[in-house]
């Protein structure tokens, strides 16, 4: 089956925020099409509401939204750092600056805004800036170290952030602003007063009405800014704030429809005049504006993703309501804060001692919350937001709500809002997603976080989260402890979540961010055996060693000598009689002991810890592999020889076993996992006696899953019948990857499924009915395991530092004397303690 | 006089042959030392008899290292039991105790006293 010619293919352009948004969303609405990126900046997206957070020390790194490899893991085609320069609308065609070309069957429009520069004389100076992206920052850095005075034209949101990134960097800070007050677009004018008042109490001067007429040399200073008013100001950089206009460009030369003052026309469904093109984020223009804040963008972005998933999709408008601190000062503006509406009325309280301003606008009747604006005290803006988003009828005395807390006004707590209400608008989760996530067993504020996704975004609503989520819980009575070990109050399948999300690489920062103590020999090994399932870093990169537990360390089965096992991978149980001959001539030269294992391959046991580099060393350049028996990972896939000799085979079962096997050869899992495949229904390989076991049909294979053997034996259940090798295969990766995620620490497949609610029917739903959009995320990651897969040994070889641990002794040369061997059936064994004495007698 | 002061200590290796957050074997004279280095830790270094005596094999410096209520602890990788990194005690068996020795950083050099 070729799945490629069918796969539609989509094009993003531009990887903002939006654009990135709307992959990820895309992605998890696990459609197959081909998703192909491209982005102007060098990097993927990253946080640019949190831009100013980099003055403050986070690094560039810290607000990337994706790596490079998480499009790698989704199967995005990528491609940064090459705009796109034109669309070829009757061939659907996509051409970037460096020629390349890229077909489309939907082409999306992510292109953001620019920052607008007002056409000044001597705004070219290389003194002045922009900001809006990482390269911008750099750029302000670099001109500040050699300024002492700084100007940002522009007093809205954007230039009163940059005015405080200017004065952290040390540098005397002006603010220019064309209109008469400051963020006259989110603020009245009172609440505008209030919030200059304050920021020049921080010694930020700020000037209003002032419109620039041109920029000349100074005389002290770099710069002069001249003033339409004949007043001039001194500076050594300026910065432009002035407001953000879409880039339509690609659009205007594609000739879509474009507004009047820019921005790319769409209607409900995002679409623009072209109906295979969307626009989304900043570049559009929805009902003749453009929306300047994340969150509508984010609604764009899913809505265009619901309907490539043949599912409903528009966009309504969104709500412009927003929340910041500036310069330390707190601001809020909700809907109407002007006061514009019909017969609304206004209530405002003003406090110059204690510099606050608050205003309330409602309707006529004074039922109805219309708007508000918070300056210098925001503490009322999560219960003011929720009385406007939710149309909740205001007290009789709404002023009370915004009178200091003395007069007794109770605030309106979580408790009281109606299911619907919105708790998280970044991404859109009510208070009854909320506790639909606790009613399916979330137990704790990171679970209800990783399940509905709700405060991972501006992070504004955390608060209200914490708040309902232990209210939620408190009335449920839950205090389950269901903690790892004393270092981690987490379980393994939380812990897994927390690194997945936070993309935690290391044990050390693992333990930081959620953990506390040292660490011991139960976390430890849990939290590599994650790390190794989400990242697979070689188990002995420096942040894992002293992690792993000895097998893992020296990548071989300590016995009860000390000594080691060494296994082999036989894929299969499939060997050639060269390489027969080489394990058995290793086993002659270091005089081990050789057994076929249970498991269709060859053990040699008895190796030294200092041995082990050398005998590994013949193996490899032989064609061997590791075989992972010391791993919890997959251990051996056996098969019966199948179709190719036998003469009941159906299907080629050997092929099968060893693609299998190298296929999921190295996967770390929360236990082993095993397998065989077998070629008829006569089932020589034992497959039901598997975690996942494979039977041939005349049509194709019959899946097993959850069987074991061990201590306590299961027969695995049939799961599917009659697939072909595809989707065998990806309905393996969704099995196993979602066994990973899922499973406690030492839980087999067996033991998992039998505590699974629903059990092998939901399963069924999970995997073959994708029932929780996740399939394309498990087999994306999967892909990133495959994809990533090394021999650890050969590895190991390469690398002197790692092998400098297999010594016996770091400062000498001998062997360990307490590694005594006797004879038994021509082969040596551990001598038992009693022999032991008396060999060590004798040889004295 | 310093505690520290009173003993002959002996250079035994190198800090280079550490492995930090893990541990690893040194010969003294006969006897084999497990040494593990900590470099969060005060001290930074520890050192116990590398046999596990209920496994009975020479294993110790191979052990996961941690803490098990605020102790200091290496878990024996035979069979798991976790002994103190400062006093060799076994954690789940009382009665047993592994040997202690005592070890400093000098420099790049790790001493042991004698
Ligand atoms: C070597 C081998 C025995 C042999 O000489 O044949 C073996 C040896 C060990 N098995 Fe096994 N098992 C071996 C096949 C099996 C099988 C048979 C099979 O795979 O078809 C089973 C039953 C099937 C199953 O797992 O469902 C088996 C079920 C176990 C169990 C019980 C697991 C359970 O869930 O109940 C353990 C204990 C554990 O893992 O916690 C175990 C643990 C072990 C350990 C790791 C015990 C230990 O801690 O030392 C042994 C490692 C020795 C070493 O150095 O490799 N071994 N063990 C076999 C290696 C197969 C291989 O090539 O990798
Ligand atoms: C300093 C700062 C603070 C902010 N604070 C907030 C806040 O507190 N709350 C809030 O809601 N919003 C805030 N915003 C606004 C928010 O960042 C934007 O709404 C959001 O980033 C818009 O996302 P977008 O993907 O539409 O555009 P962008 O993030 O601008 O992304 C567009 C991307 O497309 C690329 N591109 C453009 N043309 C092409 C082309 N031809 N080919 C390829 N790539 C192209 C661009 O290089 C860019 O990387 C802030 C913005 C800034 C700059
Ligand atoms: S059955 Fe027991 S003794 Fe035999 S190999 Fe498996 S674990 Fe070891
Ligand atoms: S509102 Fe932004 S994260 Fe929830």
């Amino acid at each position: 089956m070729d799945s490629t010619k069918t796969q539609r293919r989509i094009v993003v352009v531009g990887n903002g925020m939006v654009g990135h948004h709307f992959v990820a969303s895309l992605v998890e609405a696990a459609t197959g099409d081909h998703i192909t990126v491209i982005g102007e900046e060098p990097r993927p997206a990253y946080d640019r509401v949190h831009l100013s957070d980099v003055f403050a020390g986070r690094s560039a790194e810290d607000l990337a939204m994706a790596t490079r490899e998480t499009y790698q893991g989704w199967g995005v085609d990528a491609h940064f750092g090459d705009p796109a320069i034109a669309i070829e609308r009757e061939a659907k065609v996509v051409v970037t600056e460096l020629g390349r070309r890229f077909a489309y069957d939907k082409l999306v429009l992510a292109t953001g805004s620019y920052p607008f520069v007002p056409p000044v004389p001597g705004a070219d100076n290389d003194r002045c800036l922009t900001y809006r992206t990482i390269d911008d920052l750099g750029a302000i850095k670099a001109k500040a170290r050699h300024s002492k005075v700084g100007v940002v034209v522009g007093g809205g949101l954007l230039g009163l952030e940059c005015a405080n990134a200017l004065k952290n960097l040390g540098l005397q800070t002006h603010v220019v602003e064309f209109a008469p007050g400051l963020m006259g677009v989110q603020i009245d004018e009172g609440g505008s007063r209030m919030l200059r008042r304050k920021i020049e109490a921080l010694e930020v001067q700020v000037h209003t009405s002032k419109n620039t007429s041109r920029i000349v040399a100074g005389t002290d200073t770099a710069l002069s800014m001249e003033f339409a008013d004949e007043t001039s100001l001194a500076t050594d950089m300026i910065v432009f704030s002035a407001g953000i206009r879409p880039r339509d460009d690609l659009a205007r030369k594609a000739e879509l429809g474009v507004g009047e003052r820019g921005g790319i026309v769409i209607d409900y469904k995002c679409k623009t005049s072209d109906a295979d093109i969307f626009a989304i984020g900043e570049c559009a223009l929805f009902g003749g504006r453009i929306y300047g804040l994340v969150a509508p963008g984010y609604r764009m972005a899913e809505a265009v993703a619901s309907q490539l998933a043949q599912r409903e999709g528009s966009f309504q408008g969104a709500d412009m309501s927003t929340k910041l601190k500036l310069l330390g000062v707190d601001v809020g503006s909700i809907g109407d804060a002007h006061g514009r509406s019909e017969g609304s009325m206004s209530f405002v309280f003003s406090d110059e001692r204690e510099d606050c301003y608050k205003r309330l606008v409602t309707s006529g009747d004074g039922k109805q919350l219309l708007g508000a604006v918070l300056v210098g005290d925001c503490e009322d803006y999560d219960t003011l937001l929720q009385y406007y988003l939710n149309g909740i009828e205001l007290p009789a005395d709404p002023q009370g709500l915004i009178l200091p807390a003395s007069s007794g006004q109770p605030l309106l707590g979580v408790s009281a809002l109606p299911a619907t209400a919105t708790i998280c608008s970044c991404h859109n989760v009510t208070k009854g997603d909320v506790i639909g996530a606790i009613d399916g067993g979330c137990c704790s504020l990171v679970e209800v976080k990783g399940e509905t996704s709700a405060s991972t975004g501006c992070g504004g609503c955390s608060a209200m989260l914490k708040s309902l989520v232990e209210d939620e819980l408190g009335a449920r009575g839950v205090t389950v402890d269901k903690s790892l070990c004393e270092h981690f109050p987490y379980t393994r399948q939380e812990l897994y979540h927390l690194a997945r999300i936070g993309e935690v690489k290391s044990f050390t920062e693992l333990l930081a961010a959620h953990g506390k103590g040292r660490g011991c020999d139960i976390c430890k090994p849990t939290v590599a055996s994650i790390m190794a399932s989400l990242w697979n870093e070689h188990i002995l990169a420096p942040a894992h060693v002293g992690l792993q537990d000895t097998n893992d360390t020296f990548m071989a089965n300590m016995q009860k000598d000390g000594t080691y096992s060494v296994v082999p991978r036989i894929a299969g149980g499939e060997i050639t009689p060269e390489k027969l001959l080489v394990l058995g001539k290793v086993a002659q030269d270091y005089g081990l002991y050789t057994k076929i294992t249970g498991g269709q391959r060859i053990d040699l046991f008895g190796a030294r810890l200092e041995q082990l580099p050398a005998i590994w060393a013949e193996l490899v350049a032989a064609g061997f592999e590791t075989g992972h028996a010391y791993g919890k990972s997959l251990r051996t896939i056996k098969s019966c020889v199948g179709s190719s000799w036998c003469r009941y085979g159906v299907q080629d079962s050997v092929g099968m076993a060893i693609r299998l096997e190298n296929r999921y050869k190295g996967l770390r899992s929360p236990h082993k996992l095993k397998s065989a495949v077998s070629g008829c229904t006569r089932e020589c390989a034992e497959a039901q006696s598997k975690d996942f076991g494979v039977i041939a049909t005349e049509h194709g294979w019959n899946l097993y899953i959850c069987g074991n053997g061990g201590m306590k034996p299961r027969h695995a259940d049939l799961f599917a019948t009659d697939l072909d090798d595809d989707t065998l295969i990806s309905y393996i990766d969704r099995f196993l990857m979602f066994y990973i995620r899922t499973a406690d620490r030492l839980q087999r497949t067996s033991v998992w499924m039998d505590n699974l609610e629903g059990g092998i029917e939901y399963l069924r739903q999970v995997i073959i009915e994708d029932s929780l959009g996740i399939a394309a995320e498990l087999e994306a990651q999967m892909a990133l395991v495959v994809d990533t897969y090394q021999c650890e040994w050969k590895a190991t070889l390469e690398d002197p530092a790692k092998l400098k641990r297999f010594r016996q002794f770091v400062n000498s040369e001998e062997p360990d004397n307490g590694v005594v061997f006797v004879q038994e059936r021509q082969q040596i064994r551990p001598a038992r303690a009693e022999e032991r004495l008396r060999l060590v007698a004798v040889a004295k | 006089m310093t505690a520290a002061e009173k003993y002959n200590w002996e250079p035994l290796c190198k800090r280079e042959d550490l492995v930090a957050g893990s541990g690893v074997c040194a010969l003294l004279g006969g006897e084999q030392v497990a040494l593990f280095y900590l470099p969060d830790e005060e001290p930074a270094i520890y050192a116990l008899g590398n046999r596990d005596p209920i496994g009975g094999a020479n294993v110790l410096s191979r052990g996961i290292v941690g803490d098990i209520g605020g102790e200091l602890v290496v878990a024996s990788p035979l069979y798991k039991q976790h002994f103190s990194l400062r006093s060799g005690a076994c954690l789940e068996d009382e009665a047993i105790k592994v040997e202690v020795y005592s070890v400093r950083l000098d420099g790049d050099s790790v001493l042991i006293a004698r």
